[in-house]
């Protein structure tokens, strides 16, 4: 039954640090609870409809439907954060300076808010469905029980609801002047984290043949399974073992994200405008 | 979820043509039974891509897992999987099965 839960939280860690880092990111945002609950429960439904059709999605496209699957969701989170993240560059100013004229650009902020949404939903799918896969396959075998998967799957997605607290509070101490800096920064590196995961599945797959050398081995210092290694890896994008292709993407997305933001922010005198027509009691 | 559906049937038509080159001769099987990989120890080309069968006979799920090799993938309960890797160097890559880490170990050694 430990063992269940563990591996039950193992998967949903990653999915509940992402929704922390979500709410943070959004703080004071109106509407934001609705549509992180819009995206947990579409992963969810999701989860069980990819889990349904596993068979069906694995032999896709020579027995790699599973990794294509993978790398495909990936690769719409990152498209979503970099979204997200140009959408902020926009209207962070006025966020940053004054809580309440955020609800007012809400109209605005909703397209945002759903390309998060996207991002909470494709994490809570790609755990969730093997969640789903290993609590369903202990329920059809005759050693299990329901009792195993209750405690297991109710367990370990309370202990990853409690590391979605943590993280959210833990951002929260940060002080609103330079709360959406470091997000957008968080972000950023969560995209470049996945672009370079997606790399790997792509690897898995035979789709990318090249880059595939290992760099180095940092497995012995932190290994990114571990709980620290996979808070890292949703922060900062660790992996312990990363290749040429995840590090190049890492860069390239990193880079591209920058690029896009600094289009996107580059007129600071509408945002300025902006501001003053959101809040005219300023 | 519909918003998804769209760029995921296109990232989809876009990446199918490129797994077509896959194929390869006939795998090598690797039993799973009582939470265990029988044989645990597989030999197998080194510098050359090599692909496995995983036949997962027991009722449970099991995720093939090697960061080593870098690996993960299900494999539900009486199915059966595919798992490519490689062109490996010659050495020995430790697998386990995340979902019976006590039991479910096995090695490949590319030679």
């Amino acid at each position: 039954m430990l063992a269940s839960l563990i591996i039950v939280f193992r998967e949903v860690l990653e999915a509940g640090l992402i929704i922390g880092i979500v709410m943070a990111a959004t703080k004071g945002v109106v509407g934001r609870g609705r549509w992180v609950a819009i995206g947990i429960g579409a992963g969810i439904v999701g989860s069980c409809v990819v889990a349904w059709f596993a068979d069906a999605i694995s032999g896709m496209f020579a027995d790699t439907g599973q990794e294509m699957f993978n790398a495909c969701v990936l690769l719409v989170a990152v498209v979503m954060l970099a979204w997200h993240n140009a959408w902020m560059a926009q209207h962070g100013r006025e966020m940053a300076r004054d809580m309440a004229a955020v609800g007012r650009a809400v109209s605005n902020g909703e397209q945002s808010l759903a390309a998060l949404a996207v991002v909470i939903g494709v994490a809570v799918l790609r755990e969730g469905a093997e969640v789903v896969l290993f609590l369903t396959g202990i329920l059809a075998s005759e050693e299990g029980g329901l009792t195993t998967v209750l405690a297991g799957g109710l367990g370990g997605v309370a202990l990853g609801a409690l590391m979605s607290t943590l993280m959210y509070v833990g951002l929260l101490r940060i002080p609103t002047r330079h709360l959406f800096r470091v997000t957008t920064w968080l972000l950023t590196l969560l995209a470049a984290g996945m672009a370079a995961t997606a790399m790997s599945f792509l690897a898995q797959a035979g789709v990318l043949e090249s880059g595939g050398t290992i760099l180095w081995d940092s497995s012995w210092i932190l290994r990114d399974k571990s709980v620290l290694g996979q808070a890292l890896h949703v922060l900062i994008g660790y992996t312990d073992r990363p290749t040429e292709a995840q590090l190049a993407a890492y860069v390239a997305t990193v880079l591209a994200i920058l690029a896009l933001t600094r289009v996107a922010g580059g007129g600071g005198k509408p945002a300025l405008a902006d501001r003053r027509v959101a809040n005219p009691a300023e | 979820m519909r918003p998804l559906i769209a760029p995921l049937a296109l990232c989809a038509a876009l990446l199918a043509p490129m797994t077509s080159a896959l194929a390869d001769d006939a795998p090598i099987t690797i039993v799973i039974k009582d939470h265990m990989f029988t044989p645990a120890e597989v030999k197998v080309p080194a510098n050359k891509r090599v692909t496995l069968l995983v036949d997962n006979q027991d009722a449970t799920s099991e995720e093939f897992e090697s960061a080593e090799l870098k690996v993960e993938k299900i494999v539900g309960g009486r199915k059966q999987i595919k798992v490519s890797f490689g062109p490996l160097k010659p050495g020995k890559y430790p697998f386990f099965g995340e979902f019976h880490e006590a039991t479910a170990k096995g090695v490949v050694i590319a030679e």
